[in-house]
């Protein structure tokens, strides 16, 4: 206190006095700071709403470890030669230059709670008052015996979209007449649940085009049902008959492992063998969710249902698939809506606006063959402790020609519409 | 003629439009469809998502173009106008390549207070373009019944509306609501399929919703969407989408 003269010391007196009263982030340093972390429909959907709706109050920071997004929704449609690569790629520079977002490339490898940083892999540390994790799923490599990281190479996963996607395509488009593909679905909770079916629409698409109608795709699902399972096979008996032959375990006895470099799958009762093999294994949330401690038994992260808040930790959000959504599937669409229940939230946290209740939608559009689309959808809401169904919809068997045509229509629209919601 | 001078169309039309007009044949001596204009077909995608079009075309969002040059501005009697376009029209309005070139390039300028969610087009060599071939493009006859899939507004679906159309939506919930609604109709108003809502007026846009609760309109996903809006909410739906420019 001696080295202050009286001047000073009542200019430093009346700043804290005018500090004391307000948050503890806006005494630390100016602008309250989100740090989100994962770039997909979650996360750079929540990084754009809290930009743009505290009009440049809130400072936001988007870690992702790509320069540029492709999405895995439609990338389906770009393994059935619907969409080229580059349709299904994204960057971040909108959001960057109108938003003014600062997008971080790079992997974070952890989160310090206690001092509420961000460790990135390159050792910097980002300080964060409030944290959005998005990481999306990590896939468990051995849930399936005998696959492996390295094995996907050989025998893709594509279900995270990227130079996956385009070697499962490459792989497919090298397929011969006679040829078997071998699917290995995951069990449930997955990302996207049409997916693995829409796949198989496509792959088969992809085989009758070109004449290859005694090419043959193999689901080999671990489920004993699946999403939309009735106007999917409808539409495969329709479209492909012969060309694709779904197996549960009822059937097959039990998926008990693969030989990738043989191309076999050994199940209960049998051993399938394909000339190509699509394996989707088990799924967890993004690795940083558990080291973070976000994860509980279930590999992924519980939140609480009225706001997407971590039941862990107050100052973080989950999103996406990475969390636990109650009856809300593991979709982008789903991701996307959360995030904006988020943010709202967030930004009621950081500089008081309005918190309204939480609602939650969700719509899965899957393309069967040229012109037929199906869907299913649903809203929901926070009830019985989760996020809970209010509503549904599914596409019905026996549907109009028109209706399927519109189907495909609304889910171009949808794409665009959702792709702007995420990238500006 | 007291009443055209609310009419841009009318005020303007011999300055703007003998350039344009000008400049449009020279470019059509020069190419197909004019210098540096896009194709008519991919022009008339924006047009596509609300205005059917060749025989048996009906209403959709926008009326159907058949016959639509010589037609009156909201000239016709199925289909539910605004109050703007159906008084342009009895100001004697009459589309023409000329009108429309003008009422294209800002729809909004042209005849205030119209509920076409269309910002406009800019470029008069894409405009010529478009209005030349929708002029072959619209000769053919439109649906016997064009009211199908469009709606009356009698009966229940009104009676419900206007409760709605009486209350003071809250924009700031409209705003947080409609997060819901621009995953598929863009914010930009921009339509790739699904069709523009932003700066739709709020009867319509209320209307269009109860229209789906009573079955009257289809759609799965807006059937469900609105099924869990309160009045309340569709009140502030429609206060915010009214409030915003197409961009």
């Amino acid at each position: 206190m001696t080295g202050l003269t009286r001047r000073q010391f009542g200019l430093f007196a009346g700043a804290s006095a005018a500090a004391l009263s307000l948050p503890t982030y806006l005494r630390a340093q100016g602008k309250p700071r989100v740090v989100v972390i994962g770039g997909g429909a979650g996360g750079a959907t929540a990084a754009r709403y809290i930009a743009k709706d505290s009009d440049g109050a809130i400072d936001v920071t988007l870690i992702d470890d790509s320069e540029m997004f492709t999405t895995c929704f439609f990338s389906n449609l770009y393994v059935g030669g619907y969409r080229s690569f580059e349709s299904i790629t994204h960057s971040y520079d909108t959001l960057q230059s109108s938003y003014g977002i600062t997008k971080v490339t790079g992997r974070a490898s952890s989160v310090d709670r206690a001092a509420k940083t961000v460790t990135m892999a390159d050792g910097s540390s980002i300080p964060y008052d409030r944290l959005v994790v998005s990481p999306g799923i990590d896939l468990i490599w051995d849930s399936v015996a005998g696959y492996s990281e390295e094995l996907s190479e050989i025998a893709p996963h594509a279900w995270k979209a990227g130079p996956q996607t385009q070697l499962l395509k490459a792989k497919l488009d090298a397929i011969e007449n006679g040829q078997q593909i071998l699917m290995v679905a995951p069990p449930n909770p997955y990302r996207c649940p049409p997916g693995p079916y829409e796949r198989a629409s496509m792959m088969a698409h992809v085989l009758k085009e070109k004449g290859l109608t005694d090419a043959k795709v193999i689901i080999l699902d671990p489920k004993p049902k699946f999403s939309k399972q009735g106007v999917f096979q409808e539409g495969w008996e329709k479209y492909y008959p012969g060309m694709i032959e779904w197996y549960g375990p009822d059937v097959h006895g039990g998926i008990e492992g693969i030989d990738v470099n043989a191309g076999t799958v050994e199940t209960g009762l049998d051993t399938f063998k394909g000339a190509m093999m699509n394996v989707i294994p088990a799924q967890k949330a993004g690795e940083i969710a558990a080291s973070a401690g976000l994860t509980d038994d279930s590999g992924f992260c519980p939140i609480d249902a009225a706001s997407m808040r971590s039941t862990v930790d107050e100052a973080i959000f989950v999103i996406g698939d990475a969390c636990i959504a109650g009856d809300m599937p593991k979709s982008g669409f789903s991701a996307n809506s959360q995030a904006k229940v988020a943010s709202m939230n967030i930004r009621g946290d950081l500089v008081g606006s309005k918190v309204f209740p939480a609602k939650y939608a969700n719509t899965c559009w899957s393309l069967i063959e040229t012109g037929d689309a199906i869907k299913v959808g649903a809203q929901y809401a926070p009830g019985d402790g989760k996020i809970a169904s209010t509503q549904s919809f599914i596409s019905q068997m026996n549907e109009e020609d028109a209706l399927r045509k519109a189907n495909y229509e609304e889910s171009v629209g949808w794409y665009a519409g959702i792709t702007a919601d995420m990238f500006g | 003629m007291a009443a055209f001078g609310r009419y841009r169309w009318h005020i303007s039309s011999l300055p703007a439009s003998v350039p344009a007009i000008f400049i449009g044949i020279v470019l059509w001596a020069a190419s197909p469809h004019g210098v540096g204009a896009a194709e008519p077909e991919t022009l008339y995608k924006r047009c596509a998502t609300c205005h059917e079009i060749g025989e048996g075309a009906k209403h959709k969002v926008g009326p159907h173009l058949d016959e639509l040059f010589g037609r009156k501005a909201g000239g016709l009697d199925d289909f539910r106008y605004s109050e703007s376009m159906r008084a342009a029209g009895e100001a004697g309005l009459v589309w023409t390549a000329d009108t429309l070139d003008q009422y294209l390039e800002r729809p909004r300028d042209f005849i205030k207070g119209n509920r076409m969610s269309f910002r406009g087009m800019a470029d008069p060599a894409d405009r010529q373009a478009l209005i030349s071939w929708l002029e072959t493009a619209t000769q053919q006859a439109p649906a016997a019944d064009p009211t199908v899939e469009e709606v009356s507004t009698s009966g229940p679906v009104s009676g419900f509306a206007d409760i709605v159309l009486q209350m003071d939506g809250d924009p700031e919930y409209g705003e947080y609501l409609a997060g819901e609604c621009v995953t598929c109709h863009q914010a930009s108003g921009h339509a790739d399929g699904i069709p523009s809502i932003v700066g739709l007026p709020k009867d319509y846009f209320v209307t269009s919703l109860f229209e789906y609760l009573n079955n009257v309109r289809s759609n799965d996903v807006m059937k469900l969407r609105v099924a869990n809006l309160s009045n309340e909410e569709i009140a502030a739906l429609a206060a915010y989408f009214s409030s915003l420019e197409p961009q």
